[in-house]
């Protein structure tokens, strides 16, 4: 079981890691990079008013860059016939989907992080709101990353599912929003913490309710 | 070959608002064989579903012994990988490797499975199915796709695994050759047919 859900993880990270197989992995990091770019540009050579408002600009930039990937996580799986056949094989689909949301976060949170160092610096973020940003992210990513596998699993199947995947996280992901680009006017911890606290519960919520999402969508 | 038992009583499917077959009772021992017939859309593949356990029926119940392969339109390989390491995600799993040669695979292993045409697909879900060493075979339109060669290659496959004492459960509109199968049909009458 545990060998079967390793070798799981390594075909998910496969496919779903930037420059995997699936394809449009570089999207998310491209995009996010170009929100930071292009923030500058449009409102001017102002370096305290970026430096007070890029944090925020960061933080909504990763939260859009999150649905990017949604419709590449569970459908194409689907159809493939994936999931019926490790069903067949005694995986449970909750097993599936954590493991799939491990492989997503992974693919998607470590290289925002890492994205978020030069989006910094074209924001002109000094050290202190840098540190809270990946903090932030740190604490968030593992949040965004179930809220797209749950999408993604509920809108499997739909006519214009991605456009309404889309739809669906962002409400819900302001949340995170809230309290991540919260930490960084307060300056504290105590935003990270809940950033971190709404995160724990959407990754304890998504083998669930994506996994039976996904049973639904078997039909 | 493990244990295996395939039993079923007072099956219902019900798609939609259509109640596709109510009634329906089998039995099946170690080495039968079972044909379902029947035309489009009378819930013979409903009913392979059913039968794997991946899809409720509407009534009754299902009972299985041993591990089940199901073999559908889908043969759940990443279509972007060569044929040689899709297959090979799945021997990984199921510990077991299929004889590519036999199945006329071995010069197709380094061509992407998107490049494959329906027939070889066909028979490369079938090294998959031969690599599950399963028991219970569910095997939904097999024939589909094929060439005579591969139609004859998949109807002795199913007859060495009965021999060799595995249940079988074809599907399928077309005239599949198997010594000893039953035959049922979902269009006539249902209930205890197969019994």
């Amino acid at each position: 079981m545990i060998r079967q859900l390793l070798l799981l993880l390594r075909r998910d990270l496969a496919l779903l890691l930037p420059g995997g197989r699936r394809g449009g992995t570089m999207l998310p990091l491209l995009f996010f990079l170009a929100v930071a770019m292009l923030f500058p540009f449009a409102v001017g050579p102002d370096a305290p008013l970026l430096a007070r408002t890029g944090g925020g600009v960061i933080w909504v930039a990763a939260l859009l860059a999150a649905i990017l990937p949604l419709d590449r996580l569970i459908e194409p799986d689907i159809e493939l016939g994936l999931f019926d056949q490790l069903a067949l094989r005694g995986l449970s689909e909750e097993a599936i989907v954590a493991v799939r949301m491990l492989a997503h976060w992974l693919s998607f949170g470590p290289p925002l992080m890492l994205a978020a160092l030069p989006a910094a610096a074209l924001l002109g973020l000094d050290g202190e709101r840098l540190r809270l940003v990946e903090l932030g992210l740190l604490a968030g990513t593992p949040g965004l990353a179930a809220l797209g596998v749950i999408v993604a699993a509920l809108t499997a199947g739909l006519r214009g599912g991605m456009a309404l995947a889309g739809l669906l996280v962002i409400p819900l992901a302001v949340p995170l929003l809230i309290f991540g680009a919260g930490s960084l006017a307060t300056g504290g911890g105590s935003g990270i913490a809940l950033t971190g606290a709404v995160s724990l519960v959407l990754v304890a919520l998504t083998p669930f309710a994506a996994g039976a999402a996904v049973r639904s969508a078997r039909g | 070959m493990q244990a295996c038992r395939l039993a079923a009583r007072d099956l219902a499917c019900r798609r939609g608002d259509r109640l596709l077959f109510a009634g329906l009772a089998l039995a099946l021992e170690p080495g039968a064989a079972l044909h379902v017939q029947g035309p489009n859309g009378v819930g013979k593949s409903s009913l392979l579903r059913i039968l794997a356990g991946l899809l409720p029926p509407f009534a009754g119940a299902v009972e299985r012994e041993g591990a089940v392969a199901l073999l559908d339109e889908r043969p759940a390989l990443d279509p972007t990988l060569p044929l040689g390491r899709a297959l090979h995600f799945w021997e990984r799993l199921d510990g077991r490797a299929a004889d590519l040669a036999a199945l006329g695979l071995a010069e197709l292993i380094d061509v992407p499975v998107r490049y494959l045409s329906t027939g070889q697909k066909k028979r490369a879900a079938l090294a998959r199915l031969l690599g599950q060493d399963a028991p219970v075979w569910l095997l939904d339109e097999p024939l589909n796709g094929l060439d005579t060669f591969a139609v004859a290659l998949v109807e002795r496959l199913v007859a060495e695994h009965c021999a060799a004492g595995g249940i079988c459960v074809v599907a399928s509109h077309q005239p599949f050759a198997l010594a000893h199968a039953r035959a049922l049909d979902l269009t006539g009458d249902l209930a205890g047919a197969a019994a």
